[in-house]
């Protein structure tokens, strides 16, 4: 026995059972169990192959097999169900079937080939699909940070209340003009820029999955959220104006402040439009269509964590270490771009579709 | 487990052959078992990685040079860059492979699917894993931060807000957590059963009569129309169990209920008998379309 057992172990082709012996069985279902039961095994020999991620080490005769093996254990439980009274050659058919179902029907579709889909027009599709929520969500962006420089404008105290004090350094009201100059100043090298990339990301998009989660709740939090954080920037913008600086700040803040914003509009959207769906289902059932703007939203998602990508790159060298002119054409160069890519690239065979 | 007892996790999904499959939906104790081991996992994971980063930090940065803030520094981006794919891919990679679940998953037994009955799609998988964080990890910090008193009402509103998300699986009968509603998505039992022996291929039911005494078991109709399937699957788990009292204890029972002088030594064959034959005529009953669910129907 030990033998068998190792090889089947490593995989070295399956050990092969001698035929049983039909005509022993005293019952008629066993009969018919036991006629089938090599079937079953060698579909189940497989699918161990399968699941363990092993696909390419099956020869073409297995995965020929494969549909022919998974009906035929498929009809074996039908008729069993109406004629077989053993338990425990039901429970393992009903096991049988349901891992196999899964492999027949199951994604077949690599990550390569996902990727390649998905950036050829999926994702396009997906962020055109969530238009009515991107601007809902860009007029509470206009509105939460017009709102931030007006209740600095009349208040400065407000200032304090708004900024989190991470950005309340030498960032405040009253500042002198050079003081305000050296935040916007160029780099002379890159040390410790890559980190500064990185730490970025990685802060960025916890902020954006948390915009996108949020919107579940009906889509509330995440409007609270982009509307607090736009204050913030509305402030800000308020107090360089004063200073005279707008022109150097919107510069500084654009070069990846486009890309960044833009993917930060986009996750509330897409936050919001599961909270839409949920809330105005139209025909369908509420649990249809969450699932199905939920996995619209997830398209979405992928495409913001991609372009935060983008943008601590840009964050953290064009802005360090580019002159104002050189940050602000960076900053309308990817907005153009992002446009494009989302508003006028319809994908490669998916025009007829649409 | 009987057939008698109606399952209240049991769900039907008709296969494009028109077989209708059950699944049964994974109990919250089971999910939440495997996201413990998930956890524990991706911890240890982290915290290796992160030793092992460490002392080749402090390798590099004893070595004096121009290169040495360079390679600290690219250490550091190695390392967040590490963080936040272990953390939010560990998931979504594992449960896109073959078999629709992480190690925890696995390990216990369960695995996610799609609710229609369709594929399992990469975005669906993606939508149930950005959520993790509101129902888990907000919540957990909310009511963490909630009675210092530090966020006033405010922080207890928002912790009772994030509650309703972390209790969401239990306040529907599929034990969906929002995660799951959004994506369209379960997560079911995914049993790897062994096929067991065919029982009527040995002992007494292939010879008819028992290998100890020689003696032919034979039961008329009256006494195997006292049982049905129920106490049928009964019997057979116990000759599959094989435990010498519990076969002695249902023999006993067997033989008092048909009128039978119980006696001792033989009970495996007289079981194996009374199997094979009740068998058969609640398998001939059921070709002709009449079943008996247990011994009261």
């Amino acid at each position: 026995m030990k033998a068998p057992a190792l090889a089947s172990l490593f995989g070295r082709g399956t050990v092969a059972a001698p035929p049983p012996d039909i005509a022993a069985a005293a019952l008629r279902s066993d009969r018919f169990r036991l006629e089938r039961e090599q079937e079953w095994s060698r579909l189940e020999a497989m699918l161990d192959r399968i699941e363990k991620g092993h696909l390419r080490r099956l020869s073409d005769e297995d995965v020929m097999a494969l549909p022919v093996l998974y009906r035929t254990a498929a009809s074996s439980l039908a008729v069993a169900r109406e004629t077989s009274l053993d338990a425990a050659t039901l429970a393992y058919l009903e096991a049988l079937v349901q891992r196999a179902w899964f492999q027949v029907y199951g994604p077949r579709e690599g990550v390569i080939a996902w990727l390649r889909r998905f950036l050829g027009g999926d994702l396009s599709r997906a962020v055109r699909e969530i238009w009515l929520d991107s601007c809902i969500a860009l007029f509470v962006m206009v509105m939460g940070t017009v709102a931030g420089w007006l209740l600095v404008a009349r208040d400065q105290d407000w200032y304090f209340s708004l900024v989190p004090t991470q950005f309340a350094d030498t960032r405040v009201p009253g500042a002198s003009r050079e003081a305000l100059l050296q935040t916007l100043k160029v780099e002379e090298d890159s040390g410790g820029l890559s980190a500064f990339a990185a730490y970025l990301f990685q802060n960025n998009a916890g902020v954006a999955i948390l915009a996108f989660a949020l919107g579940f709740a009906f889509g509330v939090p995440t409007l609270m959220l982009l509307a607090q954080n736009m204050a913030i920037l509305g402030a800000m913008l308020w107090l360089y104006h004063d200073a005279g600086l707008l022109p150097q700040f919107l510069a500084w803040l654009g070069v990846h402040g486009t890309t960044e914003l833009f993917a930060i509009l986009l996750a509330g959207a897409a936050g919001l439009h599961i909270g839409r769906k949920m809330a105005f289902p139209g025909q369908r059932s509420v649990m249809a269509a969450a699932a199905e703007a939920g996995r619209r939203g997830a398209q979405v998602m992928v495409g913001v964590v991609l372009m935060l990508v983008f943008a601590a790159l840009l964050e953290a060298f064009p802005r360090q270490l580019a002159g104002t002119e050189a940050r602000a054409i960076i900053g309308l160069f990817m907005l153009v771009m992002w446009l494009a890519y989302f508003y006028a690239f319809r994908g490669r065979n998916r025009t007829g579709t649409a | 487990m009987s057939s008698a007892v109606i399952d209240k996790r049991r769900r039907e999904i008709v296969t494009p052959e028109g077989v209708a499959l059950s699944f049964r939906v994974a109990s919250r104790s089971a999910r939440a078992g495997a996201l413990m081991l998930d956890f524990a996992i991706l911890m240890l994971t982290g915290i290796v990685v992160t030793v092992a980063l460490i002392s080749i930090a402090g390798g590099v940065l004893d070595t004096e040079g121009e290169g040495a803030s360079g390679a600290g520094e690219f250490l550091f981006v190695v390392w967040t860059l590490f963080w936040f794919f272990l953390w939010n891919g560990y998931f979504i990679v594992m449960e896109l492979g073959p078999r629709g679940a992480t190690f925890g998953k696995r390990a216990v037994g369960v695995r996610v699917a799609s609710r229609d009955g369709g594929r399992l799609t990469a975005e669906a998988v993606l939508a149930r894993n950005l959520l993790r964080d509101i129902e888990l990890f907000l919540p957990l910090v909310m009511l963490m931060v909630a009675p210092s008193g530090d966020a006033g009402y405010a922080g207890i509103a928002a912790a009772c807000w994030f509650l309703v998300f972390m209790l969401f699986p239990f306040f529907n009968r599929d034990a969906l957590r929002a995660g799951d509603l959004v994506a369209g998505t379960w997560v079911v039992e995914a049993p790897r059963t062994r096929l067991e022996e065919a029982l009527s291929t040995t002992g007494a039911m292939r010879d008819n009569a028992s290998a100890v005494t020689g003696a032919a078991y034979r039961f008329g109709d009256a006494e195997l129309s006292v049982y049905g399937e129920h106490e049928l699957q009964t019997l057979e788990r116990v000759l599959r169990e094989d435990r010498p009292e519990a076969m002695a204890a249902v023999h006993e029972a067997i033989c008092r209920k048909i009128g039978w002088e119980p006696g001792a030594g033989d009970e495996r064959a007289f079981l194996e008998a009374f199997y094979a034959q009740l068998r058969a005529r609640l398998e001939g009953g059921m070709r002709f379309g009449k079943r008996k669910k247990d011994k009261h129907s």
